[in-house]
């Protein structure tokens, strides 16, 4: 019997090529470029018996709202073939248990925290900056203003430039200079790289992309939709390749913004994809519902899947798939083991 | 005690009944676990296409020295994700995480506790009756389902027992009705402290109401459709009345699985309580509303 954390990067890092993996998103300075996925680790706590949560990139919470919220009624969730659809509502504690509770003990253990946002005004926006301002352990903000989820589809600020650089606007201005701001934007919108000009010019240090794509499944037994908020956000693997192209397109348009690139991402190959499109780190997000240690795997996997084509620091493979040259076919891996896992 | 995540093999998979018994070496898992633990399993196999992890109560754990613990759980093939359980042979690997979730409370003095199990449910209520009776507690049994072969455990639950009542919804086995048909005569001749339930969610709800008002405790473990069984996905929730009287949606993998059968809102499953923490306030209505038209739908 192997134990599957074998794969922890604490108990493999001997067997680990040498690869540069820091990276960085604007102020935020990354050690690992593979963070959690905000709404797939909670507050970071649960995934502690899995995962060095001190070792991974980040971790990215559950977005917090001013006050405490139920979120949806069940079911909340429909498996989908390879994804998901989820229609959680935002549940949470509100921003003032999160900083007593969560914050204070991500802090406590000396997890990089990059705290996710959600409200439904700009003034919510920009009052949750500000409690976090004042409070410790924050290396980042997301602002998530693409949730799916929320009974009025108009709050989804991603999907007019001007109402998300509105957003962004408030929370940067209300955010210390060293902190990240980084913009969480929709896929279901015609024109995403007008978006992430938008908040870009904001002030957003960086895009975090993308969020779910809105989605239903209906139940053929019941012959009603299969989640009680009847839509849900569709997130996995199913959802990658819309994904890369988010990533591609922006990266080609804003060359220069860093982004967090996520979806679907299940292998270290995965991460790659998202790394050539033009990422400059990426979150795991669903699949840690299938493994939970898949943030630790994933970097491992990543890093070995560097060192085979040749690249000696993650920064030289940040949107490399967009160059015309012909690509690094040289430095082929020299033994077999570690090759990393197959798409 | 933190859960684990290894990778496990199947020793043996046999069908009883409707079911089939898979037992797996899971080493670090089955050392730990106690009564109303669970464990969360991948399934489809390396490439698969089944992204949510399948939740089971652990029916038995032994320590096998040779191969590390194992743990036995009761599938009922339903879904592709449980046919492909049902599906394994021996050797055959499987990732497991666990042991999850709060167990079963066991008391601290010598009680009459009465243990209800529908269907596949009663998987957990074996080792828990063990444990009862190894505390000089005496155990009654009350064990329903649908049919004859749906039924799980009978003969366990004969052999640990003082007094067992079987029911089958369509009387092919014992009683012909429903375990809350036989639970009020067995609960008022025995005198019962506790009751322990494991079962589908109406079942569940009318042991819970019974029990009270035979003013019994009661233990009872949900089965709510989960995703991670971890405690990040928050899709498990169901309302539940905290110490300090306020009802929250929780989690049935962290919060539970085992949850004082008086402080849950049985009969609000499927909706946010207005009363609830964080409930929608002025327009949610119409969110109540639409939870009305969802029923099942928990992943199999």
């Amino acid at each position: 019997m192997t134990r599957m954390r074998l794969t922890r990067p604490a108990e493999s890092g001997a067997a680990l090529p040498d690869v540069d993996m820091s990276t960085s998103l604007g102020p935020l300075l990354l050690p690992d470029p593979v963070l959690t996925a905000s709404g797939c680790a909670a507050a970071g706590r649960e995934l502690e018996p899995f995962v060095d949560l001190t070792a991974i990139g980040a971790v990215v919470t559950k977005s917090v709202m001013l006050k405490p919220r139920s979120g949806r009624p069940t079911p909340r969730m429909a498996e989908t073939p390879s994804g998901m659809l989820n229609s959680i509502g935002l549940q949470g504690p509100g921003i003032e248990a999160f900083v007593d509770k969560d914050l204070a003990w991500l802090r406590q253990r000396g997890v990089r925290t990059v705290v996710s946002i959600a409200g439904s005004s700009v003034e919510e926006y920009v009052k949750l900056a500000q409690r976090l301002r004042l409070a410790d352990g924050v290396a980042g903000v997301e602002v998530n203003i693409s949730c799916p989820n929320v009974e009025d589809r108009g709050q989804v600020f991603a999907c007019d430039p001007a109402a998300a650089a509105q957003v962004v606007h408030g929370v940067r201005r209300s955010t210390a200079p060293g902190v990240a701001v980084l913009a969480k934007l929709s896929p279901d919108v015609t024109d995403i790289v007008a978006v992430a000009r938008a908040v870009v010019d904001a002030g957003a240090d960086g895009l975090s992309m993308i969020n779910t794509s809105l989605g239903m499944v209906i139940d053929t037994d019941t012959l009603r939709p299969a989640l009680a908020g009847v839509t849900g956000g569709l997130s996995g693997p199913a959802i990658r390749p819309l994904a890369v192209r988010c990533v591609w397109q922006v990266h080609a348009a804003l060359p220069d913004v860093p982004i967090l690139g996520m979806g679907g991402i299940w292998s270290g190959l995965d991460a790659l994809q998202f790394v050539l499109a033009g990422a400059s780190a990426v979150s795991v997000g669903t699949v840690v519902f299938h493994d939970p240690s898949a943030v630790a795997r994933v970097s491992a996997e990543l890093r070995r899947a560097l060192a085979e084509h040749g690249f000696g620091k993650l920064s030289e493979a940040i949107g490399y798939a967009h160059r015309g040259e012909g690509l690094a076919v040289g430095a082929a891996p020299d033994e077999g083991e570690g090759a990393g896992a197959e798409g | 005690m933190a859960p684990v995540q290894v990778r496990g093999e199947v020793l043996s998979n046999r069908r009883v009944g409707a079911y089939h018994l898979l037992t797996l070496v899971a080493p670090g898992i089955a050392e730990v676990s106690r009564p109303g633990h669970f464990v969360a399993l991948a399934v489809g196999g390396e490439n698969t296409s089944m992204l949510l992890r399948r939740a089971f109560s652990i029916y038995r754990v032994a320590e096998r020295g040779v191969y590390g613990g194992t743990v036995e759980l009761v599938i009922a093939p339903k879904g592709p994700g449980t046919r492909w359980l049902a599906d394994l042979r021996a050797h055959d690997p499987v990732d497991v995480v666990g042991p999850l979730g709060h167990p079963f409370a066991l008391p601290r003095e010598v009680v009459t506790a009465t243990l209800v199990g529908g269907g596949y449910g009663a998987a957990p209520l074996f080792t828990l009756a063990e444990q009862l009776r190894a505390r000089g507690c005496r155990v009654d049994f009350v064990i329903g389902a649908a049919t004859d072969a749906k039924l799980f455990g009978a003969l366990d639950a004969k052999r640990i027992s003082t007094q067992v009542a079987i029911t089958t919804e369509d009387g092919s086995t014992g009683e012909r009705g429903l375990v809350t048909d036989v639970l009020p005569a067995m609960l008022a001749r025995n005198a019962s402290d506790v009751v322990y339930a494991c079962g589908p969610m109406p079942m569940l709800a009318a042991v819970a109401r019974v029990a009270h008002a035979y003013g019994a405790h009661s233990q009872c473990a949900v089965e709510e459709a989960m995703a991670c069984g971890v405690g990040v996905c928050m899709t498990c929730v169901l309302p539940v009345i905290g110490e300090d009287g306020v009802t929250r949606m929780v989690r049935s993998c962290t919060d539970g699985p085992v949850f004082n059968g008086d402080l849950v809102r049985w009969d609000d499953i499927g909706t946010v309580p207005a009363d609830a923490l964080g409930a929608p306030v002025a327009d949610g209505g119409a969110e109540r509303s639409r939870a009305g038209a969802a029923v099942g739908g928990s992943t199999s």
